[in-house]
């Protein structure tokens, strides 16, 4: 079943990421951490589909925001991030996944960890947080390679300052800003013992990045007494177009 | 009708009648798992066989090496699209694992290490369709792949390809395993587009 949204708004996130606001009349709702699968259709027939993240929390709007980022040798990723026009309609699937959800009546702490356009999904689950008045404390560590490479600064900020349940801290791994207190580098132990939940509160983990920073994320939690049932992980490969 | 998007004009691979409909071809091998990636020293492992009640066969690393193996070539297909094709594996056959046991059961339940479960009829196991594979192109499997031993049935998704396999109960009736609770196609035919739910 696939349903058309059509495109009512565009937004770069950073120079080769881009919000895509998408209206989708019949849309049956989503979860956050939840995906689609959109799907492009050339003049002569020719159709390519990729999953991408929802961006968005649940809403009864039919809205879905997707955050693309641009792969050099994808063959669906440049078209949304740099040809698709507002109006247009693309063809979308979903919602999908019912694993790397976050639903709002879970109460227990939560960490978040993402690497790059990781963030997607944990975004749409600090935006339901909100949107739904959860009182669940929430803890985010979002590694980037760079200051330029943050998605959804400025409404990251003012949740942070605005609610105390929501905590966040960046890693750089390739430059920092200046006076940052860190070298760049990849999520270490350290990092995890400063800067995230404790293992005795028992939060449910979600890591979200490419596969070598999941794998090193996720087997630092573990090593700091996270039982591996309480973490979830969403990986994207070098290939897939996800996220 | 479909939307065209006419600035659109994608990449073909159009015409090779190995790639099943909606996937298209990496050279690379993207990972997918749920959660953390296991690592199961090979002193502990172990794979059984289970009717549910009794464990009919079992079998520690340096039994199950014994076994006669089998080297195999096979196409990979996964549900989030990506397909790659002449994967070179070793791994004993399901069929020589199965070959003393007695059950009528129809279904299996194939469980890892980490909890994860997927289920499929019998007989997609049996008759040259899947191995447990403990090597990927002349290497011991990469953890993150599945290794020490990985389910392989390259005829279905490859989420039905369970890493980190560590045994297989048998059923007379059908249980669907994770994926397949949460949204996924309880069979999962590549060739049928048996993706999601509904499909």
């Amino acid at each position: 079943m696939w349903h058309v949204g059509k495109v009512i708004a565009l937004h770069g996130e950073t120079a080769t990421a881009r919000t895509i606001t998408l209206d989708v009349a019949d849309w049956p709702g989503h979860v956050a951490g939840q995906h689609v699968d959109v799907r492009l259709t050339a003049p002569d027939g020719y159709s390519a589909v990729r999953s991408y993240s929802i961006a968005s929390g649940p809403n009864s709007e039919g809205r879905v925001e997707l955050t693309v980022e641009r792969l050099s040798n994808g063959e669906v990723s440049p078209y949304l991030t740099q040809e698709l026009a507002v109006g247009e309609r693309l063809e979308l699937r979903g919602p999908i996944g019912g694993w790397f959800v976050w639903r709002t009546h879970q109460t227990e702490p939560i960490q978040l960890i993402a690497g790059g356009s990781g963030i997607v999904p944990l975004m749409a689950m600090i935006r339901a947080r909100a949107s739904a008045g959860s009182a669940a404390p929430f803890r985010l560590l979002y590694s980037v390679r760079e200051p330029a490479a943050v998605f959804y600064r400025d409404e990251l900020q003012a949740l942070t300052d605005n609610d105390e349940g929501v905590s966040l801290t960046y890693a750089y791994t390739r430059a920092a800003p200046k006076d940052w207190p860190q070298p760049p580098g990849r999520i270490d132990a350290a990092l995890i013992a400063n800067a995230t939940l404790p293992s005795n509160l028992v939060p449910t983990c979600y890591v979200c990045g490419t596969t070598s920073c999941v794998e090193s994320a996720a087997g630092l939690l573990i090593g700091s007494g996270h039982n591996p049932d309480k973490i979830r992980t969403e990986r994207f490969g070098p290939t897939g177009d996800r996220k | 009708m479909a939307i065209i998007s006419k600035g659109f004009s994608g990449r073909r691979t159009a015409g090779d009648e190995k790639l099943p409909p909606g996937q298209y071809i990496t050279p690379d091998f993207p990972v997918l798992s749920a959660g953390p990636t296991p690592h199961v020293p090979l002193d502990q492992w172990e794979f059984t066989i289970d009717d549910g009640a009794s464990v009919l066969r079992r079998w520690d690393w340096k039994s199950f090496l014994d076994l006669p193996t089998e080297t195999f070539t096979v196409d990979i297909h996964c549900v989030t699209r990506w397909s790659k094709f002449g994967t070179a594996w070793e791994g004993v056959s399901l069929d020589t694992l199965f070959a003393d046991v007695k059950t009528d059961a129809s279904y299996a339940l194939v469980h890892s290490y980490g909890g994860y479960t997927t289920n499929l009829p019998l007989e997609d196991l049996l008759n040259k369709q899947a191995w447990i594979a403990f090597k990927y192109e002349n290497e011991d499997l990469a953890p993150e792949h599945g290794g020490p031993a990985r389910l392989l049935v390259p005829h279905l998704y490859l989420w039905k390809s369970a890493k980190w396999v560590h045994g297989i109960t048998l059923m007379n009736q059908d249980k669907p395993g994770f994926w397949e609770r949460l949204g996924y196609h309880n069979y999962g035919d590549p060739w049928r587009e048996q993706r999601y739910w509904g499909d």
